[in-house]
């Protein structure tokens, strides 16, 4: 101290070199180490989807008859929602598909990406406290947030890039236009990577920030689907969504750059914003104060199928919502796409391998293959909520939880019981959705008792994958994922089994293969009782092994 | 259901805790290898051992979430990994690193806890949410480390059990809270509950605790009361003595002996078995003495006599907020020769 007084100006020596941006090479780096599995899978998971977008476009609707059938499905006003503005529809090409009906989803899952790595690297870590290590070192104030962004560009760039050459690989799509859309696209999910920044300077709980961004998120999700529906291209109220400003570059139509620059206005702007803000507010503090909660529970929290019911309803909620409006909405588009497959099937032999020729039956295997897309749906949600228990495990909660007189079979009970519940809701939900799409818009060719029937064959399918998951978990806790690849090879086998020529047992081995076809298919006690037993034997075999072992402890 | 501690309990008069030979394994790590620990109806027992000693794999034994390897383990006259549910009616036990449902308040947490022991005292959760200065209606998502740490300590004593399991509790409270914590404990172990308190802090163990087992590398290395330990240690001595002091260093028991000029004579410091006291006693006023200081070892003493080079790798004994007189002699010791 004496020393740094006794300068002649009479000021102390300040530290030198030092910015509010310091140490954020460091943190770059830190955060790709750190991340580098997760973006991977991000990154691989976004480049299949559009190469499988791509080729799925390009080989079902390979002639003009069959594209510009979709075009007319795309003109509906759930054509518009679902998908977009409508450029190109007058010559509905792979490439004006892409671009009209992807970007919207494409943006969707980017934004979710860019959302939860900002908070991830940002709010999260200040929750955690871990970032009060970082921030002790010689780390200005903003490098975390300025590090999160960067990694984000980053990342985005590289997914756009390796997207494009995929839909450029895949489908043969011109470059500059294939360019155009997966970076529009990125740019726009970058935006809302920006407006998550800002919310975590606002909110001090990182699940809030992630909430709020949603949430803004489906405003612009709202507000594109709500312009676009005024005219064909897009209304004024269309161009207050980011969303919309990766739609207008037109990409594969008539392609114009510009529109991107909104994207790069604000999300300059938004960073300036959440600057501004992140300077008045202290370290792990927030502008909004985190609203008190309850000093004492609901008198009905207490016991561990409650603490379950707490844990999943909000997945099962959001779940239920957002998949009941995508299949009320697929409902609403039957009549359309019932004739636009009895054309495809004409002509396009690979199509009627999947659908059949028959003509009456058409439409019935066309509604078969949405319940179909829903199950598989329901399906990744039972193996989701199924590895909870997994979850609450390793994090230790359990541990604590099992110092109190609860028994392994009451607690994995619970937790089973509450996932096999709302998967069976989400079940209902999404086939009840599509009979009222599909009745709304006249379609009452099946009743409300064939969905019925369909609920409860699909049902005993369904426990299949749950008890898949239980076992696994009670035996060997860490291979709990590998019931994804049983849902991927359901998926597989469910969409594509007729195109090749596979033996019996390899179609038995999916779980959906023993339910009787929606509305059309023989239904066999037998093979229901196989599924329902094959459930219990499984779950059985997982509750026995979750006694026997040890709990996986911090 | 038992909620009056110590009385009509299967096994009453059993010791509340005992471990024989108990090994567990992971793998190829050996975490506990052949421990032996007694905690007797009433008592409070302290179970040292640095990180990695194996003390929460031991207390995960006891609350049978791992079951051992081999051995034998009893807590509450019953057996831990079958009979875990009915055991777990009486006892409370507060983890060392507290992990919450990031949606529930502390006070839901806390509740729901409490619910699935027995039925709840609202009373007693308001008075200990108020002597533990924990705000129940924050998401425990946001608490701190010190806040998580009392949500589970409020849990853990808003109920009266005849075991308290505690796992090094007090990581992360500030020292006013660590004192709040050891008043409690006091008045548990008053109304005649057993305690297991596991800690590498020395102080803390030493206010409260009736016996200690040391543990390292999965096994006891010393048990008994405070005193019989003490026993066993050596007291450190100085002394300024005028006659020619080399006699002292032959004795047997004396070590570390370091001389230095005083104007009074010799100033001496040298740690002394305390077996060997009264020879050395005898030896000092033979010499003349004009200044004489003994000093009871401290719990720290015990520690750095078993795990020297961990404890100063690890520094938490040392850091423990006293002053470092004795280490200094250690040290000094250690270089004079």
């Amino acid at each position: 101290m004496s020393a740094a007084v006794a300068t002649p100006s009479g000021t102390r020596a300040a530290p030198r070199g030092g910015s509010t941006l310091t140490g954020t090479g460091a943190l770059v780096r830190f955060v790709l180490r750190r991340d580098r599995v997760r973006l991977a899978v991000w990154a691989g998971s976004m480049v299949a989807f559009y190469a499988y977008f791509t080729f799925a476009l390009d080989t079902v609707f390979a002639d003009e008859a069959a594209q510009q059938g979709r075009a007319a499905i795309m003109e509906t006003p759930s054509g518009i929602v679902m998908g977009g503005p409508g450029y190109g529809l007058d010559h509905y090409t792979t490439g004006v598909a892409m671009a009209n009906e992807g970007i919207t989803w494409v943006v969707l899952a980017l934004a979710i990406f860019s959302v939860l790595h900002m908070v991830r690297h940002t709010r999260a870590e200040e929750e955690t406290g871990r970032s009060e290590l970082v921030r002790a070192a010689v780390v200005g104030r903003h490098a975390p947030a300025v590090a999160a962004l960067t990694t984000l560009v980053v990342a985005q760039a590289v997914i756009a890039v390796l997207s494009a050459f995929a839909m450029v690989a895949v489908g043969d799509l011109a470059v500059v236009d294939s360019l155009a859309m997966t970076v529009g696209s990125a740019l726009s999910a970058v935006v809302f990577g920006a407006v998550a920044l800002v919310a975590c300077q606002v909110f001090a709980a990182g699940r809030a920030a992630v909430g709020a961004s949603l949430a803004v998120f489906g405003a612009a999700f709202v507000v594109r689907a709500a312009g676009d529906m005024r005219e064909t291209g897009g209304s004024a109220l269309s161009w207050f969504s980011p969303i919309a400003w990766a739609q207008q570059m037109r990409a594969f139509v008539d392609l114009r750059w510009w529109p991107a620059l909104l994207s790069v206005v604000a999300l300059v702007v938004l960073v300036v914003v959440a600057s501004a803000l992140a300077s008045r507010r202290d370290f792990g503090g927030g502008l909004v104060a985190g609203r008190p909660g309850r000093a004492d529970a609901r008198a009905s929290l207490r016991s561990p199928f409650a603490l379950a019911w707490l844990q999943q309803r909000g997945a099962l909620l959001w779940s239920c919502l957002g998949l009941g409006l995508l299949w009320f909405a697929s409902g609403t588009l039957l009549p359309e796409v019932g004739s636009m497959i009895g054309d495809l099937v004409a002509e396009n032999p690979a199509i009627a391998q999947v659908f059949g020729t028959d003509g009456t039956e058409l439409s019935v295997a066309f509604v078969a293959l949405m319940i179909l897309y829903a199950a598989l749906c329901c399906a990744g949600y039972a193996v989701v909520m199924a590895q909870r228990p997994k979850a609450e495990e390793t994090s230790g909660r359990a541990e604590v939880v099992f110092s109190h007189p609860v028994s392994r079979y009451r607690w994995l009970g619970a937790q089973v019981l509450v996932a096999g519940l709302g998967t069976a809701v989400l079940l209902a939900v999404s086939v009840y959705a599509t009979w009222l799409g599909a009745v709304a818009v006249g379609w009452d060719d099946q009743t409300f008792g064939d969905y019925t029937t369909v609920v409860w064959t699909y049902l005993p399918a369904l426990a299949v994958f749950l008890g898949l998951v239980v076992a696994l978990y009670g035996w060997v806790p860490r291979l709990t994922g590998l019931a994804w690849a049983l849902l991927a090879y359901t998926f597989v086998i469910g969409m594509f089994g007729g195109l090749f020529d596979l033996p019996d047992w390899a179609f038995r081995l999916s779980p959906f293969d023993w339910v009787p076809a929606a509305f059309s298919g023989e239904f066999s006690a037998g093979d229901v009782a196989v599924l329902w037993g094959a459930a219990v034997v499984l779950g059985v075999l997982g509750f026995v092994g979750f006694r026997r072992r040890d709990l996986v402890t911090g | 259901m038992t909620t009056t501690p110590a009385t009509g309990t299967p096994g009453a008069g059993a010791p509340a805790i005992e471990t024989r030979d108990l090994h567990k394994r992971f793998g190829s790590t050996r975490a506990l290898d052949g421990l032996d620990l007694t905690v007797a109806e009433g008592e409070v027992a302290g179970f040292l051992g640095p990180n990695g000693a194996g003390k929460s794999t031991a207390i995960r034994v006891l609350l049978g979430l791992l079951s051992p390897t081999s051995g034998s383990a009893r807590l509450l006259g019953g057996d831990p990994w079958t009979d875990a549910v009915a055991l777990h009616r009486r006892l409370a036990y507060v983890p060392g690193d507290v992990t919450l449902w990031p949606n529930l308040t502390g006070g839901e947490a806390i509740d729901f806890l409490t619910r699935l022991r027995g039925t709840p005292d609202a009373r007693r959760k308001r008075e200990l949410l108020e002597a533990f200065e924990l705000d129940p209606t924050k998401k425990a998502g946001t608490y701190s480390k010190g806040n998580r740490q009392k949500v589970a300590l409020v849990a853990a004593f808003a109920t009266e059990v005849p075991l308290l399991i505690l796992d090094e509790p007090t990581s992360g409270l500030d020292p006013l809270m660590e004192a709040v914590f050891t008043e409690r404990v006091r008045e548990a172990a008053a109304n005649g509950t057993s305690v297991l308190l596991s800690s590498h802090i020395l102080s803390e163990v030493e206010k409260v605790c009736d016996t200690v087992t040391i543990i390292r590398s999965g096994r006891a290395v010393e048990s008994g009361t405070l005193d019989e330990l003490r026993h066993l240690t050596r007291s450190s001595v100085t002394a300024v003595v005028e006659g020619d002091p080399t006699s002292v260093a032959r004795l047997d028991g004396v070590h570390d002996l370091v001389t230095a000029d005083d104007p009074e004579g010799t100033r001496l410091t040298f740690d002394v078995d305390n077996a060997a006291m009264g020879a050395t006693l005898t030896e000092l006023s033979r010499l003349g003495v004009h200044s004489f200081s003994a000093a009871p070892p401290s719990l720290e003493e015990l520690f750095l006599r078993h795990y020297g080079d961990d404890v100063s790798d690890d520094g938490t004994p040392a850091g423990d907020g006293r002053p470092g007189g004795r280490h200094a002699a250690e040290a000094s010791g250690a270089g004079a020769r």
